[in-house]
């Protein structure tokens, strides 16, 4: 099984409040039924992009089940998430045919264009880095999502291309050398 | 025929006649069909498709563009059908927009076909070849496929206009054991992997006491490199709720479920839009074509568990649990969803349902082999041309779906494996590939059927690597009840990462196979139970790759980071390029002063990216293993 992630800050008293009234929205849709437990951490998740501690003691409190198992099923998914996502997200595709065709090398890129390890977000909250396990566009690899978006065939090349399309400044260094590479 | 049968008959045939009517009408004007299941989107669908509908109206034609489903090239995405009156229907491959702009003023607004951007046409004409004029054409055999890519898969009159819904009709007329007869008779075997028989499944439901019972189709694709059930969600859900309504209908359910992957969001909405107009028509809700039947169905969206496709793990999951399969029996078909009886089956089982309805179980077990009747369905992927969906009878060669269907070996590359099954199937060399595929042939060989992905592996692709990789996606998927699985695949897991690490010890291939033998009594499920295929097939059949890299760190397939170094052949560099000086990420390539490029290993990260660049222009980077330490300064 996977370390399981920590929750990182506490929310500040108004986003208390949003995350209420928004687990508040999901649960009247659904009758307080343990058996409904999934579709309300789905929909919760939909709403606030991650399942924050006080959403989670809140679902348990209202379908009345003890508070670790709305936690163990929180963790045993991998649709779930504890942390808050980057403003955007990039899921990074490891399925057979794009780990074949380079996926991990993708996914080095993204790490170290990010400075973060798979499965966390940046210090700014700006991009989180996640791996998915296929997404079914095999004939493509090696696929990357960013915001939902496919992008096809992935070389280390696009991935400074898709971070620089969000405004990303790239190494000085990088641009430098490559005019001094020129004038030689 | 009963008289309720003749209600039946009478309700559906006005369905299917307004349908006709109502495609009539779109059949005598021009229409372009763009496909835009999630392959087609991903390789730019939806803007050939927005430069269409522009051109078609800057042109003022009134032609319609409608959205389909996936035809199963995906080396070929997007694709996109044109018909006109008075000319074949063509198919285009590879559109994009400036192709999809000529194809408005060329040939929709004037009569030129465009040929030179055709791919086939799906009638034989004197114009152009036909998809059975090519190898891939002849070896395939489309059932569940045949109407992907061809029907708009949001309109449910497409499908009743193709005869969607007959076998519901029909089957109600059957009356449920004649259905379950008929489905027994026809042996087809369960799709989603193991291969049970479904009409003994169907049979055992109907018979356990216990009232309601319930039908769920596991539409919970975990299988890292398949997505023939995306497709058949994607492109024609109908054929789906009809097989499920029938398997309904024969054990005496009122309700049912579809387990769908969360990660599948085009899938779900297609799904639900289907559900919808199903019971829009009748064809779902309270008295199924005005029949004593009454049938609904719900979309339960899994969250991402590969041990979810597993039964009981998916009854926990619908109920709201952790994913965590049980000891069986009771089977599900007994004792399942709220402990009554309930029947699991695939996308793929359930859609056969339909065909095996209308045409019969001695049609059916003509086709195939006789084990095994009927087709399969793979994901052709990796190192092979023709990536994509592809239909072939039971009994076919691999030979054949690879180099005839698949069209053989992308670049000339030679070939190594065929990984089939998926995390619990296995990696076959050469000479395997002329058996016959079916599901006891395959388990023999100590792979298996499994869903139906099928990776192909040429001389690059490291066999340790791939046995490292499956593993360690079983090990993260293992729910953790049984100790062999959730401990053995870790030190497994371990053991092959210290392998293609260059760590790896002369012990380490027995323990690997001790491990393994362990872990498949030791499990419960069938997760556990497969999880070690991978790496058995790997030793068996390629047991000097994994010698290699542990006696003389080196990789021969030139894959495993660590066992490699990247360097500029002299002989081969121009000097005056600097493609790969561009294109590496961390600075690593510099020119010396006698102008030839060279790599700095220190800063190297092994992207690959320098080599792929100067790939079509000198190949002058190359890799070695193992790797040299030295060379790079002089």
């Amino acid at each position: 099984m996977e370390p399981m992630e920590e929750p990182k800050e506490e929310p500040m008293e108004d986003e208390l409040e949003i995350i209420h009234a928004e687990v508040d929205s999901v649960l009247k849709r659904y009758e307080s039924n343990p058996e409904k437990l999934i579709p309300i951490l789905q929909g919760v998740q939909a709403k606030l992009g991650y399942l924050p501690k006080e959403a989670m003691l809140q679902i348990a409190d209202a379908v009345q089940i003890p508070e670790v198992e709305v936690y163990g099923v929180g963790t045993f998914y991998n649709q779930f998430r504890l942390n808050p996502p980057g403003k955007h997200q990039i899921k990074v595709c490891m399925g057979t045919a794009c780990h074949m065709t380079g996926g991990r090398i993708i996914m080095d890129s993204f790490e170290r264009r990010l400075e973060i390890p798979e499965g966390e977000t940046t210090p700014d909250r700006e991009f989180s880095l996640e791996r998915v396990a296929c997404v079914g566009c095999c004939a493509l690899a090696p696929v990357v999502l960013v915001d939902e978006e496919v992008e096809a065939k992935v070389r280390p090349t696009r991935v400074d291309g898709i971070l620089l399309g969000f405004g990303m400044e790239l190494p000085s260094a990088n641009n430098k050398q490559k005019e001094e590479g020129r004038e030689e | 025929m009963s008289v309720s049968g003749l209600k039946v008959e009478q309700a559906y045939q006005q369905l299917k006649i307004q349908a006709q009517q109502k495609l009539a009408g779109l059949q005598e004007k021009p229409y372009v069909l763009v496909g835009t299941a999630t392959c087609g989107r991903a390789a730019g669908a939806l803007n050939v498709m927005e430069t269409f509908c522009n051109e078609i109206e800057k042109h003022q034609l009134d032609v319609k563009v409608l959205e389909v489903g996936c035809m199963g090239h995906c080396y070929a995405e997007p694709m996109v059908v044109i018909n006109k009156p008075g000319f074949p229907q063509l198919c285009y491959g590879s559109v994009d927009e400036g192709i999809a702009a000529r194809l408005v003023s060329d040939y929709l607004a004037n009569d030129d076909p465009c040929f030179e951007f055709a791919m086939a046409a799906l009638e034989p004409n004197d114009l152009f070849p036909t998809f059975s004029d090519y190898p891939r054409g002849v070896y395939e055999q489309k059932i569940v496929l045949t109407d992907c890519g061809l029907i708009d898969p949001q309109d449910i009159d497409h499908y009743l206009a193709r005869d969607g819904y007959t076998a519901l009709a029909k089957a109600l007329d059957m009356g449920p054991d004649s259905v379950i007869a008929e489905i027994k008779n026809s042996k087809l075997r369960g799709r989603g992997g193991a291969g049970f028989p479904t009409g003994i499944k169907w049979e055992t439901c109907k018979n356990a006491a216990g009232t309601p019972k319930y039908v769920i189709c596991n539409a919970d694709e975990g299988d890292p490199g398949a997505f023939m059930d995306r497709a058949l969600l994607e492109s024609n859900p109908h054929q789906l709720l009809e097989g499920l309504t029938i398997a309904a209908y024969a054990i005496g359910a009122a309700k049912g479920y579809i387990y769908v992957r969360a990660e599948y969001p085009l899938a779900i909405t297609r799904l639900r839009t289907a559900i919808e107009q199903a019971r829009e028509k009748g064809l779902l809700g309270e008295s199924v074509l005005g029949s004593k039947f009454s049938f609904d169905i719900k979309i339960f969206q899994g969250s991402g568990a590969f041990v979810c496709g597993e039964e009981t793990a998916l009854i926990a999951s619908i109920e709201g649990n952790a994913g965590i399969p049980n000891n069986r029996p009771p089977f599900p078909a007994i004792s399942g969803f709220h402990g009554k009886p309930t029947i699991i089956n695939n996308v793929k089982t359930l859609s056969y349902v339909s065909h095996i309805i209308n045409h019969g179980a001695d049609w059916f077990k003509s086709i195939g082999t006789p084990n095994s009747p009927g087709t399969a369905v793979f994901a052709l992927a990796g190192k092979v041309v023709g990536t994509g969906l592809a239909e072939v009878p039971m009994g076919t060669t691999l030979r054949t779906l690879v180099y005839d269907v698949g069209n053989g070996i992308k670049d000339d590359k030679n070939f190594k494996a065929v990984q089939i099954g998926g995390p619990s199937g296995g990696c076959l060399p050469e000479p395997a590939l002329d058996l016959p595929i079916d599901f006891d042939s395959l388990q023999e060989a100590g792979a298996m059927m499994g869903s139906g992905g099928l990776v192909v592996l040429d001389e690059d692709d490291c066999m340790v690597e791939i046995a490292r990789f499956f593993l360690e996606f079983t090990q993260h998927e293992s729910c953790g009840k049984c100790t062999f699985c959730r401990l053995g695949t870790k030190q497994m897991l371990d053991i092959l990462t210290d392998i293609t690490q260059g760590r790896g010890k002369p012990e380490d291939i027995d323990l690997l196979w001790e491990l393994a033998e362990d872990i498949k009594i030791g499990s419960l499920c069938a997760l556990g139970k497969t999880a070690p295929n991978p790496v058995l097939t790997t030793i068996r059949f390629f047991r000097s790759e994994y010698e290699a890299h542990i006696e003389e760190g080196r990789c021969p397939a030139l894959m495993c980071k660590d066992l490699i170094t990247y360097h500029i052949v002299p002989e081969k560099c121009s000097k005056l390029c600097d493609a790969c000086i561009g294109s590496c990420p961390v600075e690593a390539v510099y020119t010396r002063p006698d102008m030839l490029k060279a790599i700095d290993l220190e800063k190297c990260v092994k992207c690959d990216n320098c080599l792929v660049t100067c790939l079509t222009l000198y190949q002058a980077v190359a890799k070695k293993s193992p790797p040299v330490v030295e060379e790079g300064e002089s």
